[in-house]
């Protein structure tokens, strides 16, 4: 294959994965990295590297649409990342020292349990008044608007909801991916800030969070242009192609094509990761 | 809007999240067009070579170091020009962090401002402390 077929073909599929992604809120960056590995048998290594970078300009470029309707918050954003960005460094430190099919492995189940989470959807959350000290102290209490006027929230369970943003972080940086899923989770269900607020800050903190492995995989020669280039202008255009459509798509069906073929895709990463064929 | 009594001031966090909203779009259309016009001068060059990634030769690349890829850009190498937009990507959530540090400065919330330094120390290790 020449290199402009290759480039061609990697941006449509970057461009389908952007846009599925963001029109279902799973993401494109969980999809590009077996894309890659699988359709084109690309090295993983320069797969994940090219899929962080996507993934940076996806969450960077939604931001600007996101911070106009008021639910971000950027207290919680900046305290939470201190969290994911050692975690990511520690990720990336860890994917330059285990093999490409350990990685692999590692990926699939991910995959695997984000269709899982997606599909079960999460029990919703009642809204806790109750105060919280940490919370107070750390000034991350907000309000968001609602359809009945300014709504206030208040944070609980810090010290859980920042051990498992570090997790966020690590599987960021160990697979290349915004782990946006488990973030959200951690503040949905974990600190119970209210899911809007949520979805947009973990948006928010992608980028951010990706930017702090971005060094390490830039320095160990992960990040290959030739890959990058297509992979980030798809990725870019699709996700705003999904989010201008966002409004009208039937988004539950589409949600559950799209974790069938996360599902098939995990399940195939970890069978190559476990015969060493990635 | 998330303290009242700082609803105020001109730089309340409401006003800083939409700079940093537009700071961040600016950032990624910028380095969307560096990107699309060193993949032009790449394209065009080595378009008709066999694709071949399938092998990591990573560790070989000069352009894993930032004075590697101004001298590739320099010399108008396509895949410099890619790896400069890529950086520049790179760089857009870390200005946004160095953003939030001055405007919680001036908000006056030095714990935040101290909280955000953190973060940015953790990115500067990753960018330049790995032994460029």
């Amino acid at each position: 294959m020449s290199i402009l077929l290759f480039s061609l073909l990697v941006l449509l599929g970057s461009l389908l994965a952007g846009f599925l992604g963001s029109l279902t809120g799973l993401g494109g960056g969980v999809v590009i990295v077996p894309l890659l590995a699988l359709a084109f048998h690309v090295d993983m290594r320069y797969a994940i590297g090219a899929s962080l970078v996507s993934v940076i300009a996806t969450s960077s470029g939604a931001a600007a649409a996101y911070v106009r309707e008021g639910y971000s918050n950027m207290r919680i954003g900046m305290f939470l990342e201190i969290a994911t960005t050692i975690g990511a460094l520690a990720g990336a430190f860890i994917a330059t020292r285990v093999a490409t099919s350990t990685i692999a492995i590692v990926f699939g189940v991910v995959l695997l349990f984000s269709a899982y989470l997606s599909i079960k959807g999460q029990p919703p959350v009642n809204a806790d008044q109750a105060q919280d000290r940490v919370s107070r102290f750390l000034r991350l209490d907000g309000s968001y608007p609602t359809t009945q006027g300014a709504e206030k929230y208040t944070v609980h369970r810090i010290p859980l909801g920042f051990g498992l943003m570090f997790g966020a972080g690590t599987l960021s940086g160990l697979l290349g991916i915004g782990s946006g899923a488990v973030k959200v989770l951690a503040m949905d269900q974990a600190m119970r800030i209210p899911f809007k607020v949520s979805t947009t800050t973990s948006n928010f903190m992608i980028g951010v969070t990706a930017a702090a492995s971005a060094g390490v995989y830039l320095a160990r020669g992960y990040i290959e242009p030739g890959i990058a280039m297509p992979v980030v202008l798809g990725a870019l255009g699709g996700s705003m192609l999904g989010a201008k459509v966002l409004v009208k798509a039937r988004t539950r069906v589409l949600r559950f094509v799209f974790s069938a073929v996360i599902v098939a895709l995990g399940a195939e990463m970890i069978f190559n990761g476990f015969t060493g064929r990635l | 809007m998330k303290q009242d009594k700082k609803a105020t001031t001109p730089w309340n966090d409401q006003r800083m999240e939409i700079v940093v909203g537009y700071l961040l779009r600016t950032g990624v259309l910028l380095s969307a067009a560096v990107v699309v016009i060193g993949g032009a001068i790449y394209l065009f060059r080595h378009g008709a070579a066999p694709a071949n990634f399938h092998v990591f030769q990573g560790e070989l690349s000069p352009l894993r170091t930032l004075a590697g890829i101004a001298h590739g850009v320099l010399k108008l190498s396509g895949s410099a020009v890619i790896q400069l937009g890529l950086l520049l990507l790179i760089a857009t959530p870390i200005a946004r962090v160095l953003f939030s540090a001055v405007a919680f400065a001036f908000e006056r919330d030095y714990l935040y401002v101290a909280f955000t330094l953190a973060v940015l120390g953790v990115l500067a290790y990753s960018l330049l402390g790995q032994g460029h």
